[in-house]
């Protein structure tokens, strides 16, 4: 059975993976090791679990806006998430998407995707499919 | 959001690979925040210069924008991690030197000025009333669309380097009148003079409303040094873009009904939590970048004197030559204080050197405490000079 759920295409691309969900915002820059992926910061829901080759759920970015080059960084090193989706996509987030070329999309009830699910992320149109 | 038939082919890539990312930054970001169409802009100031920010990924995307990126308009930069050309005096290792040329050297690729400084309006990047800029520096902003009343956002780095190479920004936000209008009116019942007063100032403000745009009454007059060190501390410790000042900032706003009081006594709080029990054994002063005026007066004050302490005067390199030409840096330098060009005490790869910072920036003290784990003291530039030639405790 698969669910589709409509938002809003930030960065284009079409990409697939589990999703890793968090309700906690995500700082790029200082919050998560770009080298390995693992998420650093102290007593985040995600601390510890590392965030390479999956689809990130989270509702928005924060912290500093060297985060945009945190994701491009991780990226390159094949250490970034597949795609990313929001609730509120803000300019850390959307800036480091386009640049890293990571698909994107927000403007979607992320409490509708649970852990371990397979998603398919179409931000080309802004979609997004649980499968 | 409506593009012409030229933006939309910069976007498709027709203008380069560098114009086709930046393009797409600028429409995702007025996509987000509803923008109805690009605007122009005239003048671009790039935050994300210090590679001790940047890193290894920074400087990558820099490379490659600058394989095919150029300049549209006036660009200057946000200042470096190090004083370009005497580092080596001020303790910069060589290995994080060489990365940050190739920092430096990526921007001047792009035709970008790699004139390093958060007071681009002291040397020359320095727009007039009305006119659309994306600048990304936060003291910067508040200055421009405060004192100056040009228009620009909050950028970031990418996002205003996005601009500089399309000339582009999305109009939304301090790009629109109505969002410029102050919402709440701050009566000002201390007597505020000089420029620690003036950032302290900026913290209780900020503290107390945040981002909000403000009326500001009870301020008697002010130097340009002075509403430099307020638009740092009020971007600083709240956010702000924007602030109207009665009868000294230029911009027109109706004056809002709510209102509250800044007393005498937050004032002296504010001072008294930048004001540390320590041994200061850093001074510094050109937080922002110091003007000549405020060389000037250094230079007075140590004149035939000896500084016991590392002291550095920040600035702008223009801002130096003029010094240089004019006997204010010998002076300055022949009583053993530094000055760090092109840097400054935020950006600048300095944790864990000192123990306890002494400046007469607000902005300066948060930085060097929650950056830096520094101890700070907070103090006028007359004595900062008093505590920089005391003896040394034996």
């Amino acid at each position: 059975m698969t669910e589709n759920l409509v938002g809003r295409k930030i960065s284009p691309g079409i990409a697939k993976g589990e999703a890793l969900v968090t309700q906690m915002g995500i700082s790029f820059f200082g919050g998560v090791d770009t080298t390995t992926g693992i998420v650093t910061e102290k007593g985040h829901e995600l601390e510890g679990k590392s965030i390479s080759g999956k689809v990130l759920v989270f509702p928005q970015g924060k912290g500093s806006t060297v985060g945009s080059y945190a994701l491009y960084r991780m990226k390159k090193q094949r250490t970034a998430p597949v795609a990313l989706i929001n609730s509120e996509c803000e300019t850390i987030v959307a800036v480091g998407a386009i640049i890293s070329e990571i698909p994107c999309v927000d403007k979607i009830d992320i409490s509708q995707i649970k852990n371990g699910q397979k998603i398919k992320v179409d931000a080309l149109v802004g979609k997004v499919i649980v499968e | 959001m409506d593009l012409t038939k030229y933006e939309t082919e910069m976007l498709e890539g027709k203008h380069g690979n560098a114009v086709k990312k930046s393009m797409s930054i600028l429409v995702a970001l007025g996509e987000i925040y509803g923008a109805k169409k690009l605007i122009d802009v005239t003048s671009v100031q790039v935050a994300g210069v210090s590679y001790d920010n940047l890193g290894d990924a920074g400087l990558d995307f820099l490379a490659e924008l600058a394989k095919d990126g150029k300049v549209k308009v006036l660009t200057t930069l946000n200042p470096a991690g190090m004083d370009l050309e005497n580092y080596k005096n001020l303790g910069i290792s060589e290995d994080f030197a060489v990365k940050q040329k190739l920092v430096i050297e990526a921007f001047a690729k792009m035709g970008i000025l790699t004139t390093c400084t958060c007071t681009p309006y002291l040397i020359g990047n320095n727009p007039h009333y009305g006119q659309h800029i994306a600048w990304s520096e936060s003291s910067a902003v508040a200055y421009a669309n405060s004192v100056i009343g040009a228009m620009t956002n909050r950028e970031g780095g990418p996002s205003a380097l996005a601009s500089a190479l399309t000339g582009k920004t999305p109009e939304y936000g301090m790009h629109l009148e109505a969002n410029r209008n102050a919402q709440i009116k701050v009566k000002v019942e201390a007597e505020i003079k000089g420029t620690y007063l003036f950032g302290a100032l900026g913290k209780v403000i900020g503290e107390k409303v945040k981002s909000k745009p403000t009326y500001i009454t009870g301020i008697k007059e002010a130097t340009v040094e002075e509403l430099k060190s307020f638009s740092a501390s009020i971007a600083t410790y709240g956010g702000a873009a924007i602030f109207h000042m009665e009868e000294i900032t230029p911009n027109k706003t109706p004056v809002p009904s709510e209102e509250i009081t800044v007393t005498q006594e937050e004032i002296d709080k504010a001072v008294e939590s930048m004001d540390m029990d320590s041994e200061v054994d850093f001074i510094s002063v050109g937080c922002p970048h110091a003007s000549i005026n405020e060389i000037a007066k250094l230079a007075e004050l140590l004149k035939g004197k000896k500084v016991t302490k590392e002291f550095w005067i920040t600035t702008a390199r223009p801002t130096l030559k003029i010094a240089q030409a004019n006997g204010y840096a010998k002076i300055i330098t022949d009583a053993g204080a530094k000055f760090a060009a092109d840097t400054c005490c935020v950006v600048a790869p300095i944790k864990g050197r000192f123990k306890c910072l002494a400046t007469d920036s607000a902005k300066g003290c948060y930085y060097a405490y929650s950056k830096n784990q520094s101890k700070i003291k907070i103090m006028p530039i007359e004595k900062l000079v008093e505590e920089a030639i005391k003896d040394v405790k034996k």
